[in-house]
């Protein structure tokens, strides 16, 4: 069963270290606990979303550098 | 050049200072919003909105096309780019000129020639305007390296060609050392640039940031004297000052000077500031770079002169050459600008976007607060964190640093924490209150006596001096 993870806090959703870099996790990924899934910036200050749980990444629900509000739903782990 | 509409081409509380300037001269605004910034304060004082992309800057205020688009299809003669985002970005100024509009900044090819630190650097020189010492390009062996140390002065710092950001960088103080770490800088930087090519520059431990306020019209200008920003957190301003109470009334007249020389050789038009390293102990001053746009901390030098300088920059822009002639500019009494930013300085400066469920502000003699912030804004998380300037004005600096604390004391938001406790005991120290700081003073204080956690609505409350 699907599991849906929500952004900690808002800002601006990045899937990459870097523009140009490979995403962090491609979906079909398997995410340990403790890996980056991405980026949020806020207010210039770069946070790493990291992984509470482990699964398979199913589906993103946000592009490369959408703004995301806090609780908004980041990707589904199966 | 005629102007009756400015497309303001930023946000938060430089868009408001533009606006309320543009005001007093009887033009209209429109101000360019991003998805995010609808709710803005500048959205709800202009006279007009244009929407130009999505939150993040890449895609609205730092697309080019995007607000040049804007400002054409919302009857604008003008473009005011404020700081930050595309103010120092040469092609934008062009493009705003090739679509037949004012840009209000510098002639396009000035903002490339002086966002050149090279070139900038060579300009300085040809006007006579002393820079770091070092070499010209790349330093080929450890002999030459030897030689041009002597000549720079030790301590030397090591700097890989190919480097960046700080990396590569190394400082020797004396011969010995640069036998054992130039071979070492090189060795790394051709590891990690796949170049080892090294330059070296004079390292100087203890300076202080001075920078000098000018206006040009492109044949004439004139300098507004200086200001002190010193107090620095990573490379970020805090606390900023004018004039720069180290400097004797002849090294003022000398700085001041250099600047007005370098800003018409290089025929400057509108508002620029010319940054300059200053070294305490033997009172050198050095051009490192200039800004090709109005500062944040312009408040500061607008208080001790009179001149507005936001409205001169649109004067000059429509055409009009320089109102003033430097006999005209004198400096009356001090003033200093406390950076209001929404970040927690009991919590490492978290960000900390949030809505503004009340506010407070300061207010009476010779203060004034710049500010984005109104009741109930939502302070969106895709920016920087800076909420308002709190100004304060008086005879002297110590009035100034009294008046600054006692407005500090008035400002309440509540809804998110910000600086202010980190102003209030800034201003009660005594290395501050002495003038006694230097560019990496701020962070040694802070690694040494981090602030005490007030809670997130209680920046009214003092926070004792660490």
């Amino acid at each position: 069963m699907a599991k849906t993870i929500q952004a900690p806090l808002p800002g601006t959703f990045y899937r990459a270290s870097a523009p140009g870099e490979p995403p962090f996790k491609l979906e079909g990924d398997a995410v340990a606990v403790g890996d980056t899934v991405g980026l949020i910036e806020v207010m210039k200050s770069f946070t790493p979303v990291v992984a509470e749980e482990a699964g398979m990444l199913i589906t993103f629900h946000v592009e490369n550098e959408d703004a995301v509000m806090a609780g908004q739903p980041l990707y589904d782990l199966a | 050049m005629a102007v009756s509409t400015i497309f303001i081409a930023n946000r938060g509380e430089i868009a408001v200072r533009v606006i309320r300037a543009a005001r007093e001269l009887g033009l209209r605004t429109v101000q360019a919003v991003s998805a995010a910034d609808g709710d803005m304060l500048a959205a709800r004082l202009a006279d007009a909105v244009a929407p130009i992309g999505p939150a993040h800057a890449t895609k609205s205020y730092l697309n080019k096309e995007a607000v040049v688009r804007a400002a054409l299809e919302s009857g604008c003669d003008a473009v005011h780019p404020g700081y930050g985002f595309l103010s120092e970005n040469a092609d934008f100024a062009r493009m705003v000129e090739e679509a037949g509009l004012v840009f209000i900044g510098p002639k396009p090819e000035t903002i490339r020639q002086m966002g050149d630190k090279a070139r900038a650097r060579q300009e300085a020189q040809a006007a006579g305007v002393p820079t770091v010492p070092g070499t010209e390009g790349v330093v080929a062996d450890f002999d030459i390296a030897k030689a041009e140390a002597t000549r720079i002065g030790y301590p030397v710092m090591i700097k890989a060609a190919a480097g960046g950001g700080g990396r590569g960088i190394r400082v020797a103080r004396d011969e010995a050392e640069l036998a054992t770490l130039f071979p070492q800088a090189s060795g790394e930087a051709r590891a990690a640039f796949g170049d080892g090519g090294l330059y070296l520059e004079r390292f100087i431990g203890r300076a202080r940031h001075i920078e000098v306020q000018v206006l040009g019209d492109g044949k004439r200008a004139v300098h507004l004297f200086e200001r002190e920003c010193s107090l620095q957190r990573r490379r970020q301003k805090v606390w900023e000052e004018a004039p720069a109470a180290c400097l004797s009334e002849e090294q003022r007249a000398v700085l001041c000077a250099s600047a007005v020389r370098l800003a018409e050789r290089v025929g400057y038009r509108g508002a620029g500031t010319l940054e300059y390293l200053f070294d305490d102990e033997t009172g050198e001053f050095f051009f490192i770079e200039m800004n090709t746009r109005i500062q944040v901390e312009h408040p500061v030098t607008e208080m001790v002169t009179g001149v507005d300088l936001v409205r001169a920059m649109i004067r000059i822009a429509m055409g009009e050459p320089l109102a003033l002639a430097q006999e005209d500019i004198a400096l009356r009494g001090h003033a200093i600008e406390a950076r209001i930013c929404a970040e927690d300085p009991a919590a490492d400066f978290r960000p900390s976007p949030g809505t503004v469920a009340a506010l407070t502000l300061p207010g009476g003699f010779g203060v004034r607060f710049d500010t984005l912030l109104y009741a109930g804004y939502s302070v969106p998380p895709f920016y920087d964190s800076l909420l308002g300037k709190l100004i304060a004005h008086d005879e002297s600096r110590a009035a100034a640093i009294a008046r600054l604390d006692r407005a500090l004391g008035e400002l309440v938001v509540e809804g998110l924490p910000t600086t202010a406790p980190l102003h209030r005991a800034l201003a009660a120290d005594p290395a501050v209150q002495s003038g006694k700081v230097h560019t990496r003073w701020l962070e040694e204080w802070l690694a040494a006596a981090p602030l005490a956690a007030p809670s997130a609505a209680s920046a009214s409350i003092p926070v004792t001096a660490a």
